[in-house]
């Protein structure tokens, strides 16, 4: 009996189809800054590639490995501060910009194989309240230790004043920007890398199951301990690059808060697909300033989306969009148009009208005595008139009724389209 | 030594009260094997109805802390069973993100409801007068009662769990839960029921701490860590462990605040020798080091510790 080659060509190889996302990526890197050329425009571009780095360094431990950690804005804060520090330093002179988010990189490496070699002994609880508790330390220490981390003013530093690289001497966002972009692209193709290696599999492997992973022969805590310091590896040059773009580092750059944030992040973009990370870091950067600049309550909306998402979406954004991929190749995507429009829809408009409650609410409270009018959606409104309330609340609840009311047909029409038609064969017609 | 006296009561009083909340979450930890982020934000919820139903609807301080609490046990019940219960099914890490979650956006509740800033909840005036004082320091009865409430729920705790037939359910449920079931009783119910007691646990000691401590929308935060510090520094999953960790830790952080030993004295004592322009030395932190200034980091250097050398915790069994 012969086994038939599933599958002629070897696992790794390089083909277009391979390269084809990276190069799609790097010329965005390149032409985004010739369509968005504003000067805040580019600094909120430099910011997401930055939280790109973070999230995916952060999604190796998360997703890859399975190790949640609350304390990992630590390494991105260590390579800040060591950057800036170098930026300060008499050698400044000599060291290009470019290559400072290499000796945070290293800075953060360092710290992480420290502190791993005894927090990645286990996973799971022990794993996350070890790392809470160095955060915690570590955020403390910020305020302590003056010298090193210039107390609570944080240190800052003039990038300006580095060896010109090829003449160039960044005075300009857009000269920061491409820097950070260059390393945006090594790093991801290297964590990606990363996560095709062996070790790579390991990691998957010990998340899954790491009983068995044993038993075959690999130390579950040698594995989480390379997944551990090459992740501080890439937060350390996701550090060294926020100090480039900021020229400053304080203690909100390492705090628990900030280790919150890239769990929310990534957890939102999805931990199961490379990807989600960086989906999650353009999307909560967007949300934080286009809907910051809308509303007060942007981090109530982002809280309640991110619940959501756990209860009801684990694989997050990123794993929606790949879960459609089974009815795409069926060539069923248009079954589902009809029950997206009939429930999703009422369902957003059901949100909206609830979250327009929500804003008459704070308004009620936070607004001076005597304003009663708002604005909210385009529309004037008086906060202590009857209507307002009643059109909002008609619209939350008629949309939430909708919405239920049609989640049977969504169902049936997403087990439809993901159905494969067997269709027999000889069968008389 | 009447310092030590006074900060022998204020290290009882937060002590007493870290353990209202660490026993919740101990059992909650024991019960379905994850840490409870959002029960620190029981107690903070816990503190904003005792103000609300005490002053605003003018039930009085004894109002709020038998309404308030039944209400937080009830939001915490159904949290468990619309919520956690849900999430089960995914494993433990997205049931941690969850309760993670769901801190974050009661604190964004709260801010919603009552602002960003502390509210005006204060300790009943019945209870506002210095009960007896030690050398110059007045003692209040307010802290007095504190104590009282602590040690009356955690005796009534003691006995629920060690003495009826509830206790005993519970206490069977924890370590055999198919067996439990098997002979007919509604483990998921227990559990529930759990949850909800250990959440209206912690709201009892918001009402109560939030007048001494101050209640503001960071609350959960600042004493939520310190929680978690204490159940994993007591053994996770253990009662009694949770009670020695909880005085430890308020003894600790009370004794450090008030003892200011500089740690240039140390060093002098050692036999360094200071040097003269501070200013220029690196070391020039760790000369004006005092232990006031280190004071809040000790538990969590405490917790480090004791997860490197003795992973199980004090007084806990199992490892993990």
């Amino acid at each position: 009996m012969t086994v038939a080659p599933t599958n002629t060509r070897k696992y790794g190889t390089i083909t277009f189809g391979t390269l084809a996302p990276w190069i799609v990526c790097a010329v965005l890197l390149l032409t985004l800054p010739l369509i968005f050329g504003d000067r805040g425009e580019i600094t909120i571009m430099s910011q997401m590639a930055i939280m790109i780095v973070f999230a995916l360094a952060y999604n190796m431990l998360l997703g890859q490995g399975g190790m949640l950690s609350f304390g990992h804005a630590v390494y991105v804060g260590m390579g800040s501060f060591l950057c800036l520090h170098v930026m300060n330093s008499a050698s400044f002179s000599s060291i290009p910009v470019p290559v400072l988010p290499l000796l945070g990189g290293l800075f953060g490496l360092g710290i992480a194989m420290i502190i791993g070699s005894f927090s990645t002994r286990s996973a799971g609880t022990v794993f996350a309240m070890i790392t809470l508790g160095i955060g915690e330390l570590m955020a403390a220490c910020v305020l302590i230790i003056v010298v090193f981390f210039g107390g609570e003013e944080g240190i800052s530093s003039d990038r300006t004043e580095g060896m010109p690289f090829f003449g160039v001497e960044f005075f300009t966002h857009i000269e920061a920007f491409y820097v950070i972009a260059f390393w945006l692209l090594v790093s991801s193709v290297l964590m990606y890398l990363f996560s095709r290696t062996p070790v790579g599999r390991m990691a998957n492997a010990v998340r899954d199951n790491p009983e068995r992973a044993q038993f075959l022969g690999y130390s579950a805590r040698w594995v989480r301990y390379v997944s551990f310091s090459a992740s501080g590896f890439f937060c350390g040059i996701a550090g060294g690059l926020s100090a480039i773009l900021f020229e400053i580092a304080t203690e909100s750059d390492l705090n628990v808060g900030a280790s919150g944030i890239i769990l929310l992040i990534v957890f939102l973009g999805g931990v199961g697909v490379f990807w989600g990370p960086a989906l999650g870091a353009i999307i909560f950067i967007l949300l934080q300033t286009v809907l910051g600049l809308q509303t007060h309550l942007w981090e109530l909306y982002v809280g309640v989306i991110f619940v959501c998402m756990v209860m009801f979406f684990p694989g997050g954004i990123a794993g929606l969009i790949v879960a459609h991929g089974v009815a795409m190749s069926l060539g069923k995507l248009n079954l589902l148009i009809r029950p997206y429009l009939t429930c999703v829809l009422p369902g957003i408009m059901g949100a909206l009208g609830l979250c327009g409650l929500v804003e008459m609410i704070f308004h009620l409270r936070e607004a001076a005595t005597g304003e009663y009018e708002m604005t909210l959606f385009w529309t004037d409104l008086n906060t202590h008139n009857f209507w307002p309330w009643l059109i909002f609340g008609g619209i939350a609840l008629g949309g939430a009724l909708i919405a239920r009311n049609q989640t049977p047909v969504l169902k049936e029409a997403w087990a439809e389209a993901n159905t494969i038609e067997i269709t027999s064969v000889g069968e008389p017609t | 030594m009447d310092l030590v006296l006074v900060n022998l009561i204020d290290g009882l009083v937060f002590g007493l009260l870290l353990f209202m909340l660490s026993s919740g979450l101990t059992l909650i930890f024991s019960m379905m094997g994850v840490l409870n982020f959002a029960h620190a934000s029981f107690y903070m919820l816990g503190a904003y109805f005792g103000y609300q139903i005490s002053t605003v609807l003018g039930l009085g301080f004894i109002g709020g802390l038998i309404v308030a609490p039944v209400i937080v046990g009830v939001a915490g019940a159904a949290i468990e069973r619309y919520g956690l219960r849900r999430v089960h099914q995914y494993g433990h890490v997205p049931e941690l993100i969850f309760t993670f979650g769901l801190a974050l956006l009661i604190q964004e509740m709260v801010k919603l409801f009552w602002g960003q800033n502390q509210i005006p909840y204060f300790e009943p005036s019945y209870l506002d007068f210095a009960l007896f004082s030690v050398g110059d320091n007045a003692i209040k009865a307010y802290k007095v009662f504190m104590i009282f409430i602590s040690l009356l729920i955690f005796g009534g705790l003691l006995y629920v769990l060690t003495k009826t037939r509830i206790g005993m359910i519970i206490q069977a449920a924890l370590s055999y839960p198919q067996t439990v079931e098997a002979l007919g009783h509604n483990v998921p119910f227990v559990f529930m029921g759990v949850f909800g007691v250990g959440s209206a646990l912690a709201g009892i000691a918001g009402v109560i701490a939030g007048p001494a401590l101050g209640t503001f929308p960071g609350m959960a935060f600042t004493l939520g860590s310190i929680v978690f510090v204490t159940i994993v520094v007591g053994g996770l999953g253990s009662l009694w462990g949770a009670l020695v960790a909880s005085l430890l830790i308020g003894w600790m952080t009370t004794f450090a605040a008030s003892y200011n030993i500089e740690m240039s004295s140390i060093l002098q004592g050692i036999g360094f020798i200071k040097p003269e322009d501070l200013s220029e030395s690196a070391f020039q932190d760790l000369w004006t080091l005092t232990l006031p200034q280190i004071g809040p980091i000790l538990p969590y250097l405490l917790m480090v510790l004791i997860l490197v050398f003795r992973p199980q915790g004090l007084l806990g069994k199992r490892e993990s």
